[in-house]
């Protein structure tokens, strides 16, 4: 992750912005990893792999093709979803009784294109222009557009997902699925059905935030490991499969980057390991993360 | 005489008797006269690495496998070995015969903070929280370049022994030991205990076993190995750098140990001596050395689509078979059992 744009302006202002709008990127990635671990008990290493294919997918229809950004943004986010969708039925659910089988198939996964991007694209880091121009003064800061952009769609994406899991059918689905999937299963729901729409709406808000934030930050092969590590750090944190947990969480680690890279020296290599310390701690106090249930036993 | 007698009898009646020994003491002797048979350096250099990075996956596998601590960051033990020992030897100028130790036990250090720090977390949680671990060193190492080298790492560092035969006869040996002394752990009562742990805690801790106590132990063992694995390593390839606490190398040998099969020692050992020269061999082709990483994963998936539970596994039960009276394992093509005499079932009738 890149540090906010050095200047001279002041720093506390410069730490609220910038913590705010990583926390909302982190908010749509942990969000979408913590549902489809609460649903499916999938650990999904390749979570934020579909971000790093989204941000590509964007590029090349971008700058390749020459679409509009509106187009080439809805166009990735659909084909990544698709593209997600088709993995989970021909790698995941083949193993799913075998839950290690799971992990490092989603591993391997990521590597997967890890490696292929870096086939076709090459290794260099890749630049995308902004999708709107200009900075807007907000209490004393200028923020670029694109910023408050993602700060625009990462609200909007949260809502729409809130909207999606308390108002509607399926979401009810997806939290009694959640919450015990033999009863669900009892009660007529397909939980296949329920994985596969679940899997769907996590790989998809992982890549509207890989859209979004691709013009900020460089698109390179290795852009996921990063934000993987981060977003682990912040689902931990706010408790496995714990929503609110996750959204708390991940302002919190925003937050701490944000403060962690502006306000000591050498912080932006600090900034990781000051993240996770965090995380550590908050654990040694409450093993099951802020609002983490405790799991019983399962047998 | 007599000792020679009996000797060979005790091979043929405990180690002939099944084909997964006999390719265990096959493998074990054959590593053993690799030199003077084929001594091409870069075959022994493959080999020499490959040995390390299995002491690595075996030492994973205890920890994982038996005692079902999933650690996603077991690289911040073979870090901090390599780490160790190569700061202590360039340092203090002391020979490598003695860091390789010191690096061993300061990843023990390590293997007893974390298991402590981890003492109350369980499944997902522990996998999660453990990656953070390495990613904390690493933060600290490039935050202070001069004492550690930075994204060069520590150079210069002197090998164990001279020639690239000696350098292969250290690594074979101090395999062989570690990972023979990992199965004796895992085979004993104590691995017992850890399957224990592992399979339902709650019951453990009610048949009045200490388990934090165990779970410490064995993150301190496996940690010793691990770290002994990456300070030979360092001394090996005479670098110790941030790669050796990438999490790029703790999902490796999540993988390896995974693909092997878990909870065995002799799996990942056996996953690493097929993947490892497997990538470097693909990695000297000219057109597949950008593709090697990929065809690694396409491999790993490819095979746990027909082998979830494992490559050991999955090979062990198509060559031998348990007796269904006394449980002990015979060849698959006998037809009753070797100890007890019952009656084996034929393995195209056995019902799944």
């Amino acid at each position: 992750m890149p540090r906010g744009a050095p200047g001279s302006y002041p720093m506390l202002q410069d730490i609220l912005v910038t913590g705010l709008v990583n926390g909302g990127v982190y908010a749509l990635l942990a969000i979408g990893f913590s549902l489809i671990f609460g649903v499916a008990r999938i650990v999904n290493i390749a979570h934020t792999a579909f971000y790093m294919l989204a941000a590509y997918c964007f590029y090349s229809l971008l700058v390749k093709a020459g679409l509009g950004f509106a187009v080439s943004g809805i166009v990735s986010v659909a084909a990544v979803t698709l593209f997600s969708v088709l993995c989970y039925r021909l790698v995941i659910e083949p193993v799913r009784e075998h839950e290690s089988a799971v992990l490092i198939a989603t591993i391997a996964l990521a590597l997967v294109f890890q490696e292929l991007m870096l086939f076709s694209f090459g290794g260099h880091y890749l630049g995308i222009p902004s999708t709107l121009d200009g900075v807007v003064s907000l209490a004393g800061v200028s923020v670029p557009y694109q910023r408050l952009l993602i700060l625009v769609v990462a609200a909007l994406m949260l809502v729409a997902t809130w909207a999606l899991l308390y108002r509607t059918r399926l979401g009810l689905a997806i939290r009694a699925t959640a919450n015990d999937i033999e009863v669900a299963s009892l009660m007529g729901m397909n939980v296949e059905r329920v994985a596969m729409a679940t899997v769907a709406i996590s790989v998809a808000l992982a890549a509207i935030a890989g859209v979004v934030v691709a013009p900020v930050y460089v698109v390179d092969p290795f852009m996921w490991l990063a934000p993987l590590v981060t977003m682990l750090a912040i689902v931990v944190l706010g408790g496995l499969g714990s929503l609110k947990g996750s959204l708390i969480g991940a302002l919190v680690i925003g937050y701490v980057e944000a403060i962690t890279v502006f306000a000591l020296p050498a912080g932006a290599f600090l900034k990781g390991a000051v993240a996770l310390s965090i995380m550590v701690l908050v654990l040694l106090v409450r093993p099951e993360g802020l609002y983490g249930v405790a799991f019983e036993e399962e047998r | 005489m007599y000792f020679l007698r009996r000797g060979w009898a005790e091979l043929k009646n405990e180690v002939f008797v099944l084909p997964s020994r006999t390719a265990v003491l096959a493998w074990a002797l054959a590593l053993l006269v690799l030199p003077y048979v084929y001594g091409d350096p870069y075959v022994l250099r493959i080999v020499t690495l490959t040995c390390l990075f299995a002491m690595f996956a075996a030492s994973w596998d205890l920890l994982a496998g038996y005692t079902g601590q999933v650690n996603f960051g077991h690289a911040l033990f073979f870090g901090a070995g390599a780490y160790a020992s190569a700061l202590v030897s360039l340092k203090f100028g002391v020979t490598p015969w003695v860091t390789v130790w010191i690096g061993a036990l300061v990843a023990t250090g390590f293997g007893v903070v974390v298991g402590y720090l981890c003492l109350r977390l369980r499944g997902s949680y522990l996998s999660l929280a453990t990656l953070a671990f390495p990613l904390i060193a690493l933060g600290l190492l490039f935050a202070f370049p001069d004492f550690s080298g930075g994204e060069l790492g520590v150079s210069g560092l002197r090998r164990l022994a001279t020639t690239v035969t000696a350098n292969y006869y250290v690594a074979v040996l101090a395999m062989l030991a570690v990972v023979f002394g990992l199965w004796l752990i895992a085979d004993s009562k104590f691995g017992l205990v850890l399957h224990a742990i592992r399979d339902d805690e709650v019951a453990a801790r009610a048949s009045g076993i200490n388990t934090p106590r165990y779970k410490l132990t064995v993150f301190a063992v496996s940690a010793f190995a691990a770290g002994l694995a990456g300070a030979l390593f360092a001394h090996y390839i005479r670098v110790a750098g941030p790669s050796t606490l990438e999490t790029a190398l703790s999902f490796q040998v999540v993988i390896w140990g995974i693909f092997g099969g878990v909870a065995t020692i002799y799996g990942p050992v056996a996953a690493v001596f097929i993947l490892y020269p497997l990538t470097e061999w693909l990695g000297s082709f000219k057109a597949f050395g950008e593709l090697r990483l990929l065809i690694f994963a396409v491999i790993v998936l490819l095979v746990l689509l027909f082998m979830p539970r494992g490559l050991s596994p999955w090979v062990r039960d198509r060559i031998e078979t348990a007796c269904p009276r006394c449980k002990q394992r015979n060849r698959a093509w006998r037809s009753a059992c070797r100890l007890c005499g019952a009656a084996l079932q034929s393995l195209r009738y056995r019902p799944r």
